[in-house]
C-alpha cells in the first residue's frame, strides 16, 4: 500500500516522489502554474486553509524551504505555527511520537517536517491520526519531494518536452535527498537522458539502480546537456575522509562559466539553494543569465502552495460528522 | 434535448444587452469591465461585450473568472488541477462590473466569484447578468438582468454548450453526482 494515498487512491501525504505516478505528478505542476498569477494580484490571499493549522516542525535548519512552505499556507489563509525546534523540547529529549500526540492535541490540520534522519516523514505519516496531512520538506538522504516539484516546474516553464532533454546533475549525490528525488521526477516525465557527475566517494552505492549515467569527468557530463543542476556540499552528512578542501572540489567539480560553454548554448543552470559561491559553482555562473535559481525560489511557493490544496481538499476520514 | 437553440439563444442576448446599455452607466468617467465566469459565463460574457460595444463606456477586453480556488465544498471535493488562472487584465478599484455567468442556480458560484473579484480591488458597483435563471436558490442572491427564467424537473440539468453556435441543453443528473451552478466545467 502506498502510505501517501488514502484508500480512494487521493493524495493525502507527501512523503516522496516515487510512488506518485506521472498523472498526479502533472496535476501537481498544473495547479502550481494556476496559483503562479496570484502574486500579480492585489491580495495574495486564497481562502481554501481558511480555519486549517499548518505546523512547520524543522529538525534541521532551513531558510528557503521553510520559508517558502510559511508562506504557501499563509497564501492559502492557514494559520502556521513554526516549531523551532533548536528552543523546543525536542532538545529536552522528547520522542518524535510524543511531540506529534501533542501537536495532535493541539488540532493541527497538517505537518511539514523536515528531520535529519531518512524515514522521519514516513514514520509520522504511518503514525499521525487520519485527518492530519504530512509533507516532507526533506527527510535524510532520503526524498526531498517539493524541491523535486518545483525543480520540475521551473524546467517545464523553459523546456517543456522532457523527452528532448539531457538533465546533468552535478556533485554529492551521495548525500543528497534532492538528487534521489530530481531523478524520481525526471524519470517519470520521461526525461531524455539523466546524468549524474561526481567524484567515487560521492556516488551512493545503489547508483546503478537510479537509472541514470554516471560520469566523472564533469567536462564529459556536461556536454550538451540542456539543463545543469548543481547539488550543495553537505558538509554535515559527511565523514572526514570523503572529499578534499574546498578549492580542490571546485577544480575538478565547480561549475565556472567555461565548463558551462560545454553544455547547450541555452542550458539552463539550477541550484537547490543554498550556494556555496567558489565551491559547487562560481559567482558569474550562480547570477548569470542561464541561471534560473531565483525563479526555483519563486516557483517554490507555487508548488507548495498545490500541493497543500491538493493534499488539503476533499473529504477526510472523521470529518463527514463534523459538517452536519 | 436541446432548450434553447442558437437563434433564441441570439435573441435572448439582444434583449439582455438592451436591458444592460440602460442599466450600466453610458458616459461614466471609468469604463466598465466585463467579466465572465469560466466556462459557460466566458462565452456569454464575449456575446455581451460584442453587443454593447459602442453603447457603454468598456474595456476593450473581456475578463474571465475561475472561482475553483473560492469554492465552498473544497473540503468535500477538493481541487480540479485543470483550474484556468482567472485573467483580469484592468484595475477593478473604482470601476462598474458587468458579472457574467451562464446559469443561476444555487448562488455559490456568484457568491465565490464576488469573493475573488474583492480580492483583486474594489469595483465601485457590481452587476450580474446570466443567461438562465434556474430555480432554486440557496443565497440571497439574485441577478439584475436575465435572459430566460426556467424550471426544470428535479434531477435535470441545464447546460450551457460553446461558444459557437451556443446552445442551452437540457440534461438527466448522472445518479450521485451532486450538479450545482458551481460545477459548469
Amino acid at each position: 500500500m502506498n502510505p501517501q494515498l488514502d484508500k480512494d487512491g487521493n493524495l493525502r501525504h507527501l512523503l516522496e516522489i516515487e510512488g506518485l505516478g506521472r498523472d498526479r505528478l502533472i496535476d501537481i505542476l498544473d495547479t502550481a502554474e494556476s496559483l503562479l498569477p496570484l502574486t500579480e494580484r492585489a491580495v495574495k490571499k486564497l481562502p481554501l486553509l481558511r480555519g486549517r493549522t499548518v505546523v512547520n516542525l524543522f529538525y534541521e535548519p532551513s531558510t528557503r524551504t521553510r520559508m517558502t512552505f510559511e508562506l504557501a499556507a499563509k497564501r492559502l489563509s492557514a494559520d502556521v505555527l513554526n516549531l523551532d525546534v533548536e528552543h523546543s523540547s525536542a532538545r529536552k529529549g522528547e520522542s518524535l511520537l510524543d511531540t506529534l500526540r501533542n501537536l495532535e492535541a493541539m488540532h493541527m490540520d497538517m505537518l511539514v517536517i523536515r528531520h535529519p534522519d531518512s524515514g522521519a516523514a514516513h514514520f509520522f505519516a504511518t503514525h499521525a491520526d487520519p485527518q492530519v496531512t504530512v509533507l516532507n520538506a526533506g527527510d535524510g538522504s532520503h526524498a526531498h519531494p517539493t524541491q523535486a516539484l518545483l525543480d520540475m516546474f521551473t524546467i517545464r516553464q523553459h523546456k517543456p518536452d522532457f523527452a528532448a532533454l539531457t538533465v546533468t546533475i552535478i556533485g554529492d549525490i551521495a548525500h543528497s535527498r534532492v538528487a534521489r528525488s530530481q531523478i524520481a521526477a525526471l524519470r517519470l516525465l520521461g526525461a531524455g537522458e539523466i546524468r549524474v557527475v561526481a567524484p567515487h566517494t560521492l556516488l551512493p552505492a545503489d547508483i546503478d539502480r537510479l537509472g541514470v549515467k554516471v560520469f566523472t569527468d564533469i567536462d564529459r557530463g556536461l556536454r550538451d546537456a540542456d539543463v545543469v543542476i548543481t547539488l550543495r556540499l553537505q558538509r554535515e552528512r559527511m565523514q572526514g575522509a570523503d572529499l578534499p578542501g574546498s578549492q580542490e572540489y571546485f577544480r575538478h567539480y565547480g561549475l565556472s562559466a567555461e565548463r558551462l560553454a560545454l553544455a547547450s548554448p541555452v542550458a539552463m543552470v539550477m541550484h537547490p539553494g543554498p550556494i556555496n559561491r567558489g565551491v559547487e559553482i562560481a559567482s558569474d555562473v550562480a547570477d548569470g543569465p542561464q541561471s534560473v535559481i531565483l525563479q526555483q525560489v519563486t516557483n517554490g511557493i507555487a508548488v507548495r502552495m498545490a500541493v497543500m490544496a491538493l493534499t488539503m481538499g476533499g473529504e477526510r476520514p472523521g470529518e463527514r460528522d463534523l459538517r452536519v | 434535448m436541446i432548450l434553447l437553440d442558437h437563434q433564441a439563444i441570439d435573441n435572448l442576448l439582444d434583449g439582455m444587452a438592451d436591458e444592460l446599455s440602460a442599466l450600466l452607466p453610458a458616459s461614466a468617467v471609468a469604463p466598465c469591465a466585463v467579466i465572465g465566469i469560466h466556462t459557460g459565463g466566458v462565452w456569454v460574457a464575449r456575446e455581451l461585450h460584442r453587443r454593447l460595444q459602442g453603447r457603454i463606456h468598456m474595456e476593450a477586453e473581456v475578463g474571465t473568472l475561475d472561482i475553483s480556488f473560492y469554492r465552498d465544498d473544497f473540503s468535500r471535493i477538493g481541487v480540479n488541477p485543470r483550474v484556468q488562472p482567472s485573467s483580469l487584465p484592468f484595475t477593478l478599484d473604482e470601476r462598474p462590473v458587468l458579472l457574467v455567468d451562464d446559469v443561476l442556480y444555487t448562488g455559490r458560484t456568484i457568491r465565490a466569484a464576488l469573493d475573488e473579484l474583492f480580492d483583486f480591488g474594489r469595483p465601485s458597483l457590481v452587476r450580474l447578468a446570466v443567461l438562465v435563471d434556474r430555480c432554486c436558490h440557496e443565497l440571497p442572491i439574485a441577478a439584475d438582468v436575465t435572459g430566460r427564467n426556467i424550471s426544470p424537473e428535479h434531477g435535470e440539468r441545464i447546460k450551457l454548450s460553446g461558444p459557437q453556435p451556443l446552445e442551452l441543453h437540457l440534461q438527466e443528473q448522472a445518479p450521485g453526482a451532486s450538479q450545482g451552478d458551481t460545477s459548469t466545467p
